[in-house]
């Protein structure tokens, strides 16, 4: 026996030769690994080597399924067992030139299903794509076990359900996986499973003389799941024929490591966003030391990251088609953050941070993983021009302010979704959807009524009076409106995180997180510049209003055609009050108490689902009409940021993060450069526009270059632009599959001159 | 005189904001104060228009009319808004911090920006003291207005040389040559910074022997830093079907490749810093 606990006491020592030790090698500390260990990277992206021909196969063998998956859609389903770390056996795309293995199912592009969270949305998700559902999974699921949906609906209430059916609040994760859990997925790499399981032991044995109340045996019972996640995570990987128990060995191993932990998270969970964190970095420090060892050259590095990073890129889920008009073209946000400083004011940008942007190149440009720059104005030079011209060529990368996240988040956050920061393994969000602001301003406006259906949905309350809206009686009545929503809207959410924990608990990423977490609860706003641009009217203009027979108005007229200030002009009149907006809600919201104690966050994000809200709410005071989208996220209206990036990205820029910590969405596009600029020029000018935006407090970029005849030509010949990437509000997709309303409003959106 | 006409919403026209009054013909105006001043338009994210990202000012009013103008909307003073000079400072100060760490400016172009020399004048003197850079972009046509004190305020002239041959410039413009030569060699005798714009016209501009007169003209001046070729485009020529207005240039298409690199290397053959 002792002899055998002296050879794992070696197998570990081994697995970490050459690092410098510290916090991290006697406690689970990934993050003290990083800043001892991470060799910050100034230079340019000269050493950037090609595919290399192992790469190259693999995706040649993957391409007829991308080809046939824009035509037919869902290629195939594995519609008998629903998905757990074990319920498939390992499959394999190429398996001579894998050099990273692992799937989802045994087969590429095979779904999986994942009733726990809902069986009529895997059975409506079967049907879709043209399959037939499975007779024992749905007798399981309906006799045997309860799902998390069944659980929620349980729970909601009458007032909740119509809320849901008026549109005002939507895309709430009450029949699907939550997602926006990030596991560390990196410990499974720096430590091994045994490791991880003895923390998880000391960590449940710490807790056994304390009082069960709730939240005590609760913890109880999920620190039980999580040690039998992790001991299923490493059968799955022996299944591959490797052994995770013990420590990444070196470079290969690390990036196997940890991609069999986010695998496992992905066949556990089917989260609307599964993000990977922040990985680059981390697998960058055993690179470097595989290549002072002399085992690894550049071509093998570069290798990792195009086979891992195409693995990124074929995750699947079964989605519906209700589910799709919300997320459109197929996303999973597999995040990765790159770059950003530590607290020691030291750039983490490693020479893996371009190898990971360089997979843009190798592979060509491409939605997932959704790769996102932690942009500080304090970063290299030479890595932020690498990222502009990155961005110029292929349109794929988002940006966040790493300078505005740091002072909340620390050095080792990452990114869930789009733009919610947390801590990894130290944090984790109960996720929550938006409401539909735009439609609560017309219920106060109609008493609660629905505008478009008549139907009292908020408590009934006096309509507006007279023939015109009057700025300090609307906002009165959008004030209450916003009040009875806020509750109403934590309401269901508690309802959710309830159930989802009870019946859908992810085991397994949560496994990858310490005991004691900060959750959040993150709420979101949608239509935030149709209600600035709609109560700027109402203030600065004059708006007559028309009513139908039974009384509800249904339209608004700007009498005498005043213009009146639009938001995304960096003018303060408007601007004020879509700042004003989001600390109100975000107030209201706070008043209420969360489950587990979460704390309240807030977005401003809207992913795709700006053009289904849109649909679902009629004619607004700003003169947009009944069924037009909003703008994406806290975008200003299309077209009404009429006088160029600056003052459009200088309104945003406004918005006050602290009351939106759950992340501000922007888009911007621009036209490709026609100026007389050279090229070293234009990237200069960019980067300096980057600077100046972040330094503003601006939150989020997402950056296309790209002009609008290329976009219509591309709905005209979808087959010329197969990886044509577009990116809308926090996440990327490719165009071609875009519905063709979501295509209609990407090309409607403003293009800017050049930045 | 014409009328604004119907634009397109989500044009930049929010200075606009209500019918502009009668305002005098261009010809007749006097500007001695210039705390007022008719304004069209303005756009903040400009690359083409000087050094830096630019804050671009459309002044309206101009004396000339050229065929191919795309700001045909801005020929009258009416087509502006009449607003006091500490307004548009005011709006150009929430940009100015902005600017400033980008090194941007602001241009002002038109119309024909010395129409209101006062005005503008004003509103460079207020750029000057927030640190931003100044340029104007004009036909030169005014040249002689502009006296010692306004050139003091502005950093670099955006000079619109549009033909060399004075039958030429009075097809293209329908006014005299010799006032924007005789202001190009002033700005040259007293060193004061200029891009020369050369708008190049299919079958109206391009003849070698118009280019060559420009180049030979401006490649001793060593005040010039840049001549750009600005290639025509058809990006007006809405403006002036919604204003009801024949347009000569409905069928002209924008210059070949080739055709560009003809006339840039015409340039640079004759010593000019030319793109």
């Amino acid at each position: 026996m002792k002899g055998s606990a002296a050879l794992k006491q070696d197998a570990k020592t081994d697995a970490w030769r050459g690092f410098q030790p510290g916090d991290w090698s006697s406690t689970i500390n990934v993050r003290d690994f990083i800043v001892r260990n991470v060799s910050s990277y100034t230079g340019d992206e000269k050493f950037l080597a090609p595919p290399s021909q192992r790469t190259k196969a693999v995706w040649a063998k993957l391409q007829p399924y991308f080809t046939e998956e824009r035509k037919k859609g869902v290629l195939a389903v594995d519609a008998q067992n629903p998905s757990t770390l074990l319920a498939h056996p390992a499959g394999y795309i190429d398996r001579d030139n894998e050099v990273i293995v692992g799937l989802q199912t045994d087969q590429p592009f095979k779904r999986a299903i994942f009733p726990f969270g809902g069986l009529r949305m895997v059975e409506t998700g079967i049907k879709a794509a043209g399959f037939e559902p499975d007779a024992k999974v749905h007798e399981a699921f309906t006799k045997y076990r309860k799902s998390h949906n069944d659980g929620v609906f349980d729970a909601y209430t009458p007032e909740i359900m119509n809320c849901r059916r008026s549109g005002i609040i939507t895309g709430l994760p009450d029949a699907y996986g939550r997602g926006r859990i990030i596991g560390d997925y990196r410990r499974v790499a720096l430590y091994g499973i045994n490791r991880l399981l003895e923390v998880k032991r000391q960590e449940r044995a710490q807790i056994d003389d304390m009082w069960p109340n709730d939240e005590v045996i609760r913890m109880r019972e999920e620190l039980a799941e999580q040690m039998r996640a992790l001991q299923d995570l490493a059968s799955m990987a022996k299944l591959y024929g490797h052994d995770i128990t013990q420590p990444a060995m070196n470079a290969r191993e690390a990036f196997q490591w940890t991609y069999f932990a986010y695998l496992g998270a992905i066949k556990e969970a089917n989260g609307a966003a599964m993000s990977i964190g922040r990985i680059s970095s981390f697998l960058d420090i055993y690179i470097e030391r595989d290549l002072k060892e002399g085992a690894l050259d550049e071509a093998g590095a570069q290798e990792l990251w195009d086979q891992l990073v195409q693995k990124l890129r074929i995750v699947r889920f079964l989605r519906t088609p209700d589910y799709d008009a919300l997320f459109s073209g197929d996303p999973y946000w597999a995040t990765e953050c790159v770059g950003g400083m530590d607290l020691d004011g030291r750039a983490l940008v490693t020479k893996s941070s371009y190898r990971m942007l360089h997979t843009l190149t190798n592979l060509g440009p491409a939605p997932e993983p959704n790769i996102t720059v932690l942009w500080s104005n304090h970063m290299p030079m030479a890595f932020k021009r690498f990222c502009v011209k990155v961005s110029r060529d292929t349109s794929s990368l988002q940006y966040e302010n790493d300078d505005l996240m740091r002072p909340y988040w620390g050095d080792d956050y990452a990114i869930a979704c789009c733009v919610s920061a947390m801590r990894l393994g130290k944090q984790m969000q109960f996720f929550g959807a938006r409401v539909n602001l735009a439609k609560a301003l017309l219920y106060a406006i109609n008493g609660g009524r629905d505008e478009v259906t008549g139907e009292q949905v908020a408590p009934q309350s006096m309509p507006v009076a007279g023939d015109f809206l009057n700025y300090d009686d609307v906002m009165a009545k959008f004030d209450s409106t916003m009040e009875w929503l806020a509750r109403t809207y934590v309401h269901a959410m508690n309802c959710i995180h309830y159930m989802h924990d009870k019946y859908f608990y992810e085991r397994l990423e949560m496994a990858l997180h310490d005991r004691d977490i900060l959750r959040t609860m993150a709420f979101g706003i949608a239509g935030l510049s149709v209600v600035a641009d709609s109560l700027a009217a109402i203030k600065f203009g004059k708006i007559r209003v028309a009513r139908d027979a039974t009384g509800l108005v249904i339209d608004y007229q700007n009498e005498g055609n005043i213009s009146t200030p639009q938001f995304g002009n960096n003018d303060d009149r408007v601007d004020q009050i879509a700042s004003e907006i989001v600390t109100s809600f975000m107030q209201k919201i706070r008043k209420h108490p969360t489950y587990r104690n979460a704390t309240h966050t807030q977005s401003v994000l809207t992913i795709t689902s700006n053009v289904v809200y849109g649909k679902a709410t009629g004619n607004t005071p700003d003169g947009r009409r009944k069924g037009e989208p909003f703008g994406p996220g806290a975008n200003p209206m299309h077209g009404r940021d009429s006088h160029g990036w600056l003052a459009s990205c200088l309104s945003v820029a406004k918005l006050p993060y602290k009351d939106a910590l759950d992340g501000i969405s922007y888009t911007v596009s621009v036209a490709p450069q026609k100026a007389h600029l050279s090229e070293t020029q234009l990237v200069d000018e960019a980067t300096k526009a980057f600077d100046l935006y972040f330094g503003r407090g601006g939150f989020h970029m997402n950056l296309n270059v790209i002009d609008r005849e290329t976009l219509e030509d591309a709905i005209k010949n979808p087959d010329k632009y197969p990886q044509l990437t577009i990116r809308v509000s926090g996440y990327a997709v490719n165009f071609v599959r875009l519905t063709p309303e979501q295509q209609r409003d990407v090309i409607s959106r403003t293009f800017h001159g050049q930045i | 005189m014409s009328t604004p006409g119907a634009l397109e919403s989500g044009s930049r026209h929010d200075l606009r904001t209500g019918a502009s009054p009668d305002a005098p013909d261009e010809d007749k105006f006097k500007d001695e104060q210039g705390a007022f001043g008719y304004c069209h338009s303005y756009e903040t994210s400009s690359r083409y228009d000087g050094p830096g990202l630019r804050v671009v000012l459309f002044v309206s009013g101009c004396l000339l009319r050229c065929t191919y103008c795309h700001n045909p909307d801005t020929w009258h003073l009416k087509d502006g808004t009449y607003v006091s000079a500490e307004q548009v400072l005011r709006r150009l100060g929430e940009f100015a911090p902005a600017l400033r760490s980008i090194d941007g400016g602001l241009t002002i172009s038109g119309g024909e920006a010395m129409v209101q020399l006062a005005f503008v004048k004003r509103i460079f003197a207020g750029a000057k003291e927030m640190g931003l850079h100044t340029a104007i972009e004009t036909s030169g046509f005014l040249g002689d207005r502009a006296d010692e004190s306004f050139l003091s305020v502005v950093d670099l002239v955006l000079l619109d040389i549009k033909s060399s041959d004075p039958d030429t410039y009075r097809k293209v413009t329908g006014r005299d040559l010799a006032p924007t030569l005789r202001f190009a060699e002033r700005l040259a005798s007293i060193g004061k910074p200029v891009w020369v714009r050369f708008t190049l016209v299919p079958g109206l501009t391009d003849d070698p022997a118009n280019v060559e007169g420009i180049a030979k003209f401006v490649a001793p001046m060593k005040n010039v830093e840049w001549v750009e070729v600005q290639p025509f485009h058809q990006m007006g020529s809405f403006k002036w079907k919604a204003m009801g207005i024949d347009y000569k240039h409905k069928d002209t298409p924008p210059p070949s490749r080739e055709l560009v690199n003809r006339v840039i290397g015409q340039f640079r053959d004759a010593g000019c810093r030319a793109r």
